[in-house]
């Protein structure tokens, strides 16, 4: 198993109780698509709001995995990395 | 098929609702680009109750109330970084529980391009007979539809995904700012498979089957921003409206005017001629009275040169017609007489049922302004609320 951790802005901390941080533990090797699915299957709904129907991370919302930006879901997640979900700027 | 080309008052033969019995109070519910707020008031209609926000910060485009079973809520909402959802509440508003699949396009086959939904603009409660069936209009659009009250939602793909339905759609070029938007789905209540819904840009289509088949159904109405000025498709119906008891009777406000069609017939009838040269007949909403087909108001706004969008001239006024459309009155008591420069969204207008019908709309400016006398006078019941997108009385 791979540790994870990522950061949780909050924006989305109504999925996860307020927490600030969740730990996850995937199969390794573990791709980014698979803790977004862990991590909608612990606090569902949650993925939707940051990747959209095909895929993609949604135009507003910025992925680092270990302080890299990731530009699509199959960016490795290396065990002990840090994934940080942003909510860019956006509107007024 | 059932006329009402005079003045009698509609008795309706159609499926009891709730929506059908005597009301005993309103509830104006409030949708804007930060949140949604709900207003409650008695059949006095005087002193309004405000409960809000919910959903503070969140993109609100619509808020309707079930009204077969007079208690729940859904909303359609996204943030500025967030993906789109729907949340439903069976307390009105106390508590909100989020769907568990909102409204999505299928995904696309591997190397093509699919869809992805940016908002749902549009949720219409489904037919009586049918208690659990919402519909759900979005941009991009497509259609979709929940079985279970809104907590799961479906694709009509055959609407989403088949060649010939994709080239009605609007495009960039011909969509609102913020996206071409499926709206107005409309059920018609002597029979759940029939079904209404327009496209901005795309035009009016008709479905018998429930949604498997569709036609355009834009002859007579005017697209003038194309070479074609009554092409089959690609009319902008910004609010097409059912009259309740006469389901044969449609009008939409348009892009290009104020029509009106009475099926059987399929060609519409341009009712926005009556109105004064300097308002026009452009706008976005339009609402009808709930007994009597042959009233109906709008909110004209500017759509001259480089279309301002604003209550033309600063001097914002409802306009009603009591004849169908063939002429109008300004009615605009209470509103200021000048330097007024807000205006209408497309389901920013609703209207009550009481004897001496409630109107209600919500402006681009915050305000929330009601008449209980049939629009012969008007106050404002809300103020310095953000940007109002939809006003639903109920």
């Amino acid at each position: 198993m791979s540790a994870v951790h990522v950061r949780i802005p909050g924006l989305l901390r109504s999925y996860t109780d307020g927490a600030e941080r969740v730990d996850l533990a995937l199969s390794a090797p573990a791709l980014l698509g698979d803790g977004l699915a862990e991590l909608d299957a612990r606090f569902p709904g949650l993925r939707f709001r940051v990747v959209d129907e095909q895929g993609k991370i949604r135009p507003h919302i910025k992925m680092f995995v270990n302080a890299v930006q990731a530009r699509d879901l199959a960016t490795p997640l290396p065990p002990g990395a840090e994934l940080m979900i942003v909510g860019a700027l956006s509107g007024g | 098929m059932a006329r009402n080309d005079g003045k009698t008052r509609i008795q309706s033969k159609l499926p009891a609702t709730r929506a059908n019995k005597k009301p005993r109070r309103v509830l104006i519910m409030v949708a804007t680009r930060k949140g949604a707020w709900l207003y409650h008031t008695d059949a006095t209609r005087k002193t309004w109750r405000a409960d809000g926000p919910h959903f503070l910060g969140h993109v609100l485009n619509h808020l309707v109330l079930d009204p077969r079973d007079g208690r729940t809520l859904l909303a359609a909402a996204k943030t500025g970084h967030l993906g789109p959802t729907v949340f439903r509440s069976t307390d009105f508003g106390r508590t909100w529980k989020e769907a568990a699949q909102s409204p999505a396009f299928a995904k696309a086959p591997s190397g093509e391009q699919g869809r992805a939904v940016d908002h749902t603009f549009w949720l219409t409660p489904g037919h009586p007979s049918q208690p659990g069936v919402w519909y759900a209009g979005t941009s991009p659009q497509g259609l979709f539809r929940s079985e279970d009250g809104g907590v799961n939602w479906s694709p009509f793909s055959m609407v989403n995904d088949d060649p010939q339905y994709r080239k009605w759609m609007g495009t960039v070029q011909d969509g609102t700012p913020d996206g071409p938007k499926l709206h107005s789905i409309i059920v018609d209540p002597r029979d759940p498979a029939h079904l209404y819904i327009g496209l901005s840009g795309g035009g009016v289509f008709e479905s018998t089957d429930a949604g498997s088949d569709w036609h355009p159904l834009n002859a007579g109405c005017l697209a003038t921003f194309f070479p074609d000025p009554e092409p089959e498709f690609g009319q902008d119906p910004h609010c097409v409206r059912m009259h309740p008891l006469n389901p044969d009777r449609l009008y939409q406000q348009n892009h290009c005017g104020i029509f009106r069609l009475d099926r059987p017939a399929t060609r519409w009838i341009d009712v926005g001629g009556g109105m004064p040269k300097a308002v026009g007949s452009i706008g976005f909403p339009v609402v009808l009275h709930p007994r009597d087909a042959d009233t109906l108001w709008v909110f004209p706004m500017d759509g001259s040169s480089v279309w301002p969008r604003t209550s033309p001239g600063g001097k914002p006024a409802v306009f009603r017609s009591t004849n169908g459309g063939r002429t109008w009155q300004r009615q605009a008591k209470g509103f200021p007489a000048a330097q007024g420069w807000w205006t209408v969204k497309r389901q920013a207008m609703s209207i009550d049922r009481f004897d001496g019908v409630g109107l209600y709309f919500g402006t681009t400016s915050g305000e929330v302004w009601a008449s209980r006398d049939e629009g012969a006078s008007w106050r404002p019941i809300a103020r310095h609320l953000p940007e109002i997108y939809a006003v639903e009385a109920a």
